[in-house]
């Protein structure tokens, strides 16, 4: 009888992950939506202390749920934030906790299994940062050194892909988050920082001292990265892609982008300084949801 | 709810290639061989942190039960230092602060750094216990190996430190345990241990909940394990008649 109660107890909770498919009906009822965000994804998705989030994507989300809001006639939407972290955001997506998740989410085939994502807003480039006295200009010399790179992230694998290509040999070194690995390169713990080249342009511009460091070398992968929704749900997917579209198209997308990640931003006015890559005109050019795999094959 | 995927612990890190044996060769490294190369860092960690911690737990123990008030002060001091300060604020002081004022400590591998810092911390912790143990004695048995004429540090090694000792087994016990589970603060000076292996390995293979649970296992078995042993040392250690046996 107990053993029963607590079975019982268990399945309800499980299947509370799979009670909410309609977002948009969700949304409508609940008059709020909850936004995923990151606490330091770099110029995508960041806080500002205070219960306060900015960034790229926080603000193309916003612009996504006005749209939102206009398209299911509400007179008002409440848009709740929810810090979320690389382990937890897609159980949080899964469950119904955030709605949208506007962070710096790779789309892979291994995620589309989970969750579902907008069109790519973003293409990433993995690359490498190093001191600007080391004299490493290339992956090939990092033979013998120390390369440091954020746990929970992906960029180690492309870079023990390339390891084994190129019969070079390192140490990996495992900071806790960007701002710790970035304190590995600076004191010298690590000889190179192996990230997404807006979070290692952003960790430059917030140094003490800029000049100091230099992002080179090839690049390492390139990642699609996009705004994360629920699986199967067709409807909210198509508000948020026509929404998103629709910025491409008249490029109010491209100013965005301009706005965070080449023009000065909060807190400290600083420029991230990396204006968009050939390969995110060409995402919003042609909008597209293809996983990662589709842009490895080439 | 999403199936299990055990399997997932035969892939190879690199190209996530399944293994057949689930043990990489040559230079082939699957999460399974990552795991145990996690554990094994988990443990050197808890281990060695655990011998500096009764080395310098027991030290400072004993010499703040000692006549002497300059001794007593430098025990006392060093126990409420590293007892007031948190772990984790620890850990990065000795790596990030102490390097930085002291050069010749950037030579030293980031693990000889973190095993001290989990060593002292602990040994705030086990100096407490063994001074508890020595002060639980009867005043009347340091008074009567001094009568019989045995010199102080005498007095300590054959009267008082084979009682105490016995008396402080369990709170000991639990101090052991404590350490394996505190180990974990060593990922954020990035040492691969069994904390950095769950988060890292879960977000590269998508299979968060089954990487946690075998590290949840390995955490229970190295704990449990220290709990039986001690069980086995009490038991073997244990003196009829005496305070602390049956």
């Amino acid at each position: 009888m107990k053993k029963s109660f607590v079975a019982l107890a268990i399945l309800s909770l499980l299947s509370m992950g799979a009670a909410q498919a309609d977002t948009l009906a969700k949304i409508k009822a609940a008059k709020s939506a909850t936004m995923g965000v990151r606490e330091s994804s770099g110029a995508l998705s960041f806080t500002l202390g205070d219960g306060k989030y900015a960034g790229f994507h926080v603000e193309v989300c916003q612009k996504v749920l006005a749209d939102v809001q206009k398209k299911l006639g509400l007179p008002s939407l409440e848009v709740k934030y929810q810090a979320v972290t690389s382990q937890n955001r897609i159980p949080l997506v899964q469950n119904g906790t955030v709605d949208i998740e506007c962070g710096s989410t790779t789309n892979n085939a291994a995620r589309q299994k989970d969750v579902s994502f907008a069109v790519t807003t973003y293409v990433e480039e993995v690359r490498i940062a190093v001191k600007a006295n080391s004299g490493i200009t290339s992956i090939n010399q990092l033979n013998g050194k120390n390369v440091a790179t954020t746990t929970g992230t992906t960029s180690v694998q492309h870079l023990r892909k390339h390891e084994r290509a190129a019969g070079v040999d390192f140490k990996e070194v495992f900071g806790k988050d960007h701002a710790d690995s970035f304190l590995l390169l600076d004191t010298g713990r690590a000889d190179a920082f192996v990230m997404d080249g807006q979070i290692l342009a952003g960790n430059i511009a917030k140094a003490k001292n800029p000049a100091d460091f230099r992002i080179v070398g090839e690049v390492l992968s390139v990642e699609p990265i996009a705004i994360m929704i629920r699986k199967d749900d067709a409807a909210f997917k198509t508000a948020v892609d026509d929404s998103i579209k629709a910025m491409m198209k008249s490029g109010d997308l491209a100013k965005l982008y301009d706005k965070w990640f080449v023009q000065p931003i909060p807190p400290a006015n600083t420029r991230v300084g990396l204006p968009a890559s050939d390969a995110t005109k060409a995402a919003w050019a042609t909008p597209n949801d293809k996983p990662l795999e589709d842009y490895a094959k080439k | 709810m999403a199936s299990w995927d055990w399997q997932v612990f035969c892939k190879e890190t690199t190209s996530g290639e399944q293994v057949a044996s689930c043990f990489g060769k040559g230079g082939d490294i699957t999460y399974l061989n990552w795991l145990f190369s996690a554990w094994g860092w988990t443990l050197s960690v808890a281990v060695l942190a655990l011998v500096v911690a009764l080395a310098v737990g027991s030290l400072m123990g004993i010499l703040r039960t000692t006549p002497d008030k300059r001794l007593v002060f430098i025990g006392n001091a060093w126990t409420e230092l590293f007892r007031n300060i948190p772990l984790l604020v620890q850990v990065f002081l000795w790596y990030h602060v102490l390097p930085a004022l002291f050069k010749p400590l950037q030579a030293f591998p980031s693990f000889v750094l973190v095993v001290f810092a989990l060593g002292f911390f602990t040994s705030a912790r086990i100096s407490e216990q063994v001074k508890a143990g020595i002060q639980a004695l009867p005043r009347g048995q340091r008074y009567a190996g001094l009568a019989m004429g045995l010199t102080l540090p005498q007095t300590y090694r054959y009267v008082l430190l084979p009682m105490a000792f016995r008396i402080v087994i369990p709170p000991l016990t639990s101090e052991s345990m404590n350490i394996i589970k505190n180990s974990s603060v060593a990922f954020a000076v990035s040492i691969a241990e069994l904390t950095m292996f769950a988060m890292q390995a879960g977000e590269e293979t998508s299979r968060n909940v089954e990487m946690y649970l075998a590290v949840t296992g390995l955490y229970f078995i190295s704990a449990f394990t220290i709990n039986r042993l001690a069980l086995v040392i009490e038991d073997r250690v244990r003196v009829p008649g005496m305070i602390g046996s049956k």
